[in-house]
């Protein structure tokens, strides 16, 4: 069975490429079974994202600087 | 240094001013830009340049921003083209080499995984609840700036590379002289950082709201 180390791998790669069949269904299985995993495939789109709306906080000028996501 | 806000040939009116003038906030997104160019083009002279022709286009624009967080915007995009277009075109003025070695698979894994590569206990990502929530606030922000400062000064650029200046993993590997396994490696770890640093700061730290 697939490790985390080799899921998170993946999970990573998947922002670049687009996975293979038996690479995606093995994934799938381990994500299934294992919360860490799963929450890190959460997490990585959502660091992308982050940084791309880095540009758009605005240092000091409150909250108002970053409402247009 | 030149000064970025008194360029030639541009017309600064009355109705710039409120933005403009503030130079403090001017100063510190200079800054920025010039911190970011210098990471992703690892060459202080192609940054400044990069830099002032994005603040040059930019500022010709400038009174149709209705505030600083517009104009900041609206200046990182041009900054993002122009770093993807030198990075386009340079290919392969950085060396090969430099870049891997400090990263090659000397970095070990065991304090987030154990021998058999599944999670340590206190290492597993917990759950982030709406992260989206996060990016509304100003704190984030800083938290998020500082993890980012943490990561290694190369997997900080690749990151950047593909997330920020939004080039493919090809461009990426033809810009800095990699092959894609090693950027894979890069990506890998460093988005395995950044996670844990703001999950360690942010998101485990109670409620933000």
């Amino acid at each position: 069975m697939m490790n985390c180390l080799e899921a998170t791998k993946l999970i990573s790669e998947s922002q670049e490429r687009s996975l293979s069949v038996p690479e995606k269904v093995t994934l799938k299985m381990h994500v299934l079974m294992c919360s860490g995993c799963k929450n890190f495939s959460l997490q990585v789109p959502f660091l992308g994202k982050a940084m791309r709306a880095y540009a758009q906080w605005e240092g000091d000028a409150g909250p108002e600087a970053t409402k247009k996501q | 240094m030149m000064d970025a806000f008194s360029v030639d040939g541009i017309d600064l009116d009355a109705s710039d001013a409120s933005i403009l003038s503030d130079t403090a906030f001017l100063n510190d997104l200079r800054r920025q830009m010039v911190k970011f160019a210098t990471l992703q083009l690892s060459n202080s002279h192609l940054a400044e340049d990069a830099v002032q022709e994005a603040l040059i286009g930019a500022l010709k624009n400038a009174k149709s921003f209705a505030g600083r967080a517009a104009l900041k915007t609206w200046v990182f995009a041009i900054l993002r083209n122009k770093i993807a277009d030198v990075l386009r075109q340079k290919q392969r003025m950085v060396e090969a080499s430099s870049l891997l070695r400090e990263d090659e698979e000397s970095e070990d894994f065991s304090e987030l995984f154990d021998k058999k590569g599944f999670w340590q206990g206190d290492e597993k990502p917990a759950t982030w609840g709406n992260p989206q929530d996060a990016l509304h606030q100003n704190q984030f922000w800083k938290v998020f700036e500082i993890c980012l400062e943490r990561l290694p000064g190369n997997q900080a650029r690749v990151f950047m590379m593909k997330e920020f200046v939004e080039l493919d993993a090809a461009e990426i590997c033809a810009a800095v002289g990699i092959t894609t396994t090693n950027l894979n490696v890069m990506l890998h770890r460093s988005r395995l950082r950044l996670r844990e640093c703001l999950e360690n700061t942010w998101f485990q730290k109670g409620k933000h709201a």
